[in-house]
């Protein structure tokens, strides 16, 4: 990991991706439920997971 | 009920277990092969959640829905900011910074006033955290032995204690290895790491009995729950908390950089900054799956348990006992035992090495040197000082969980402390990227966040637990009402998290800042800044040895690192420093500014940055440089650094002069090369007719018998070679006229249609003989007129016809002429039904001396430069001149000549 490596400027466009959705006022947004699981709470999780998932992808992936 | 010794023997066994791996990882460090990879840094990580999350999730969950995610939520978006944790490594392993109070003294001027002012802002908000732990553990022993409650002094209270002094033990033996706090203690990392993976397994344990056990998995729970008027609001978000939710994020962000054990385990534990690659993703995938089941457990606890008075914390505990699964219930306890202890090794490491430097040692290097100043080796003074000062840490929060006791400043106690580390984040972020930063602005920015958190959110934590009077919270400090301690300044309607906050920060960001720019750097400051700020482009040694100017004796220095690490290790470091700069014997080595500074940087690790500058400064003559002439060095260093930029940037031009050179010089040879083909087919061409008329001439001359009939022969074809002869003669000059620019032209409006008759008329004679059917289609008269010259717009016509019925086939044969004027320009097409060319001879033809067919079998037909000598003239005029043609299908000669623009 060098110095202003792609990889690590993907990562940190991620965070910054990451906080609107994680806060309000997007997080007003999920109402109701699915299948009896409050939808908030899918929301969060699912968020949470994609955000990992594409952490995962970036990070692992070697950059030239 | 499970007995009280099954219990004590399972915590035995469990921290027995601990000690083994610690050992192993040792054992594996000292045998050079490490056990840290990726995936135990990713682990060990996961020290950030202690008992809090163990146990208080649940309980936070019970009141407050889903907004104990923030505290997860935070550290998942700031660890992806990897470029300032690698660059907060990169720092630290260059300067061996050992702890965070080093971190900000180190990059103010190595300033002891700063160290201590770290340490102690640490110590007051992490030493009740400490203690919560012990309280955790404590309470998970109430909930498995209730019956003994009510005895006087029973023996779990002590069996805590025990628990500390084990905690304690074990630290001093894995934490103190080694003098040089940068040694990492790599078996205490893959301890807890191994914590990690306990408390995880045994809370998705408890989370998939709960959920699947006594309910029938995520939508039945959730279904009874709104069923309950009384849980039905945990499963929504109150939208009126959305200031709290954006702070406990920005807080729970903030402190798994700042405190202490996270600074530790991520920084100064680091083997390998690529292990981040792993950390960034498998870190928060572990606090996901640790908080998965949090709000399921918390829902199923007041489902189950009704009314009735069962501590919400406790939850993950008495679930599993009310349906009698006792083992469950044990590797519950266990789970619970290891965030605790992973928690309380590291911090206690993090503080006591804080203590340690930067509380101790200056105050022992000030009062009583010139006792230890006899002392030949202080290592193990100086390895006794942190002994003491973790088992001192310890006692510390066993004492306060004692004092506290149920009391609100101890269950609250999370938050306060991610709001108390939240104060280093204006002078750590501001000395890794401002250089202008000052060691005025950093103390006074503390000061102020540290005295505004202490009266807006520790004190008032006292008062609510009745220590102190609750006075200064409900009418204000004096009777102040604007001095309210949790509405200041009658800012009120806030939680008191984020009350503490926006004012701390205010404060402390906004001293920093200002005093900052209106104070000066001394020169120490200047240069440190230089190097936090610029360490991905600086060569740490370059600035160093410009930086320091003075006299100093090797054997001073020497002696210095002999009694601060130890003759042993002392000796080792000097080896390897002598290896690295290519001298045999460390004893030669000369006191120059580079020795100097790794001096001071070996001293840093082992007893601070303020210290270690304090210490050195002692036994070497410093000539004390001005804060202009340090900033004239650094100017010079960067302005060496534009200027080998520049450098790169010439050379680099240079680079692609010299291959354009190359290019041109290839472009020439070549050039040559054909230049020289192109006379030497010459000579073969004009040869070959010579020959014919020679041979020919000297039979006429050496034979005057010769039949009539033969001589008429002869001189038929002697005439003719001539002809060819002249032909081939005029066309070569011809063509080195057109190519040298010499030609003349005489350029008038010309039809080409009239060209194209005129043309074809005088080839009449010669399709006749071949009986070959000439057709044209001309356009009308003055339609196509150019501006050109006519006699070699003629040529060419007659060059194109000429080939056209040397190439098609005798009595078929068939030639057509098309000529059309559109789009600005005159078409004209010669389209012959002959055999046609393949792609390659297409351009082929347009070469000098290349003739269509064979050339190897038939008799040439041409001179071989007529097409050469069309296109130079077409071009001449702006046009083209190609070839559209397929084996076997016949040629399409076209070229095209612009009309004028102006008609």
């Amino acid at each position: 990991m060098k110095r202003s490596s792609p990889t690590r400027q993907r990562l940190a466009a991620l965070a910054l991706f990451g906080i609107p959705l994680l806060t309000y006022p997007l997080l007003a947004l999920p109402e109701g439920r699915t299948g009896g699981v409050p939808n908030v709470f899918l929301y969060l999780f699912g968020v949470w997971g994609v955000l990992i998932a594409l952490a995962a992808w970036v990070a692992e992936t070697p950059s030239k | 009920m499970t007995s009280s010794w099954f219990v004590a023997f399972l915590a035995t066994a469990y921290l027995g277990v601990l000690f083994a791996i610690a050992r192993y990882g040792d054992a594996r460090a000292d045998a050079g092969k490490s056990v840290i990879t990726a995936n135990v840094y990713a682990l060990s990580l996961a020290v950030y959640c202690t008992s809090w999350t163990f146990f208080g999730s649940v309980g936070r969950a019970t009141s407050g829905g889903l907004s104990f995610l923030t505290i997860y939520l935070g550290p998942t978006l700031m660890i992806l900011a990897v470029s300032v944790i690698v660059k907060m490594i990169r720092i630290s392993k260059s300067l061996r910074i050992t702890s965070i109070a080093d971190f900000v003294a180190s990059r103010y001027g190595k300033s002891q006033l700063l160290a201590g002012l770290v340490t102690v802002i640490a110590v007051v908000g992490v030493v009740p955290y400490i203690a919560l732990q012990l309280k955790a553990i404590s309470a998970s022993l109430d909930v498995l032995f209730p019956m003994s409650a009510e005895a006087s002094e029973p023996w779990w209270r002590d069996s805590t204690f025990a628990i500390a002094a084990v905690l304690a033990v074990f630290t001093i033996l894995f934490g103190t290895r080694h003098l040089d706090a940068t040694e990492r203690h790599e078996g205490m990392v893959a301890a807890i790491a191994f914590d990690s993976v306990v408390k995880l397994a045994a809370f998705v344990m408890v989370g998939l009995f709960v959920t699947f056990g006594l309910f029938d998995g995520f939508p039945d729970l959730f279904q009874r729950a709104a069923a309950n008027p009384d849980v039905a609001g945990l499963l929504e978000l109150d939208s009126t908390r959305a200031g709290t939710w954006a702070s406990l994020i920005l807080v729970s962000g903030l402190a798994i950089l700042f405190l202490p054990r996270q600074f530790q385990i991520m920084v100064v534990e680091n083997v390998d900054e690529g292990h981040l690659r792993r950390a960034v993703w498998l870190f928060p995938l572990y606090l996901l799956l640790i908080n998965l089941f949090v709000l399921p457990v918390a829902i199923g606890g007041l489902l189950h348990f009704g009314g009735r008075e069962v501590n919400p914390d406790t939850f993950v505990l008495t679930l599993p006992l009310s349906q009698g699964a006792e083992g469950l219930a044990m590797l519950t306890f266990l789970g619970g035992l290891s965030a605790a202890t992973g928690m309380v090794i590291v911090e206690t490491i993090a503080l006591s090495t804080m203590v340690c430097n930067d509380l101790v040692m200056p105050w022992l290097l000030r009062s009583q040197w010139h006792n230890l100043a006899e002392k030949k080796d202080l290592s193990h003074i100086l390895l006794g000082i942190r002994r003491g000062a973790i088992a001192l840490v310890l006692l510390l929060g066993y004492v306060y969980f004692r004092a506290a006791g149920e009391a609100y400043a101890l269950v609250g106690i999370g938050l306060i402390s991610f709001a108390a580390v939240a104060q280093f984040a204006p002078a750590i972020f501001g000395g890794m990227y401002w250089k202008a930063g000052t060691r005025r602005g950093a103390v006074s920015g503390l000061l102020a966040g540290f005295l505004v958190w202490l009266y807006t959110l520790l004190l008032p934590s006292f008062a609510k637990s009745g220590w102190i009077s609750r006075d200064f919270m409900d009418a204000g400090l004096f009777g102040w009402p604007w001095l309210k301690a949790q509405a200041l300044f009658g800012l009120g309607g806030m939680d008191d998290i984020t009350h503490c906050l926006f004012w701390s920060l205010f404060a402390n960001l906004g001293l920093f800042v200002g005093v900052s720019l209106l104070s000066r750097p001394n020169a120490v400051e200047a240069s440190q800044a230089e190097r936090f700020v610029d360490i991905f482009r600086l060569d740490p040694r370059a600035a160093d040895s410009r930086l320091w100017r003075g006299k100093a004796s090797v054997e001073a220095l020497v002696g210095l690192l002999e009694r601060f690490l130890g003759p042993g290790r002392a000796h080792q470091q000097l080896a390897a420093y002598a290896a690295r700069h290519r001298v045999a014997d460390w004893r030669k080595l000369s006191a120059d500014a580079q020795f100097v500074h790794f001096a001071e940087t070996q001293l840093a690790g082992a007893i601070g940055s303020a210290s270690a500058r304090v210490m050195v400064g002692s036994v070497v003559e410093e000539e004390t440089l001005g804060l202009d002439e340090v900033l004239d060095i650094l100017d010079e260093a960067s302005q060496v650094r534009a200027y080998s930029r520049e450098l790169e940037r010439k050379s680099k031009e240079l680079e692609a002069a010299t291959a354009e050179l190359r290019q041109a010089n290839d472009r020439l040879l070549e050039l040559d090369r054909l230049k020289d083909d192109f006379i030497s087919t010459v000579t073969h061409e004009l040869r070959t007719p010579l020959t014919s008329i020679r041979a020919l001439s000297e039979m006429l001359h050496d034979d005057p018998k010769l039949e009539l009939a033969d001589r008429t022969r002869f001189l038929g074809i002697i005439v003719t070679e001539a002809e060819r002869l002249t032909r081939l003669i005029n066309q070569i000059l011809d063509l080195a006229k057109l190519e040298s620019g010499q030609a003349e032209w005489t350029t008038g409006e010309v039809d080409i249609a009239e060209v194209v008759r005129e043309s074809v008329d005088s080839l009449e004679q010669l399709f006749r003989d071949k009986q070959v059917a000439i057709s044209t289609e001309l356009p009308e008269e003055g339609s196509a007129v150019v501006l050109a010259d006519r006699d070699r717009l003629v040529q060419v016509m007659i060059n194109l016809l000429s080939n056209a019925v040397k190439f098609v086939p005798g009595e078929t044969g068939r030639v057509e002429v098309t000529v059309k004027a559109d789009g600005g320009q005159v078409r004209v097409e010669v389209a012959d039904n002959g055999p046609g060319l393949s792609p390659g001879e297409s351009e082929l033809i347009f070469e000098k001396f290349r003739q269509g067919g064979n050339t190897l079998t038939d008799k040439p037909q041409g001179t071989g430069l007529g097409l050469p000598i069309s296109r130079q003239i077409v071009e001449y005029f702006g046009g083209r001149l190609w070839v559209e043609s397929r084996p076997g299908q016949g040629a399409t000669f076209v070229f095209t000549v612009p009309l004028p623009t102006n008609t």
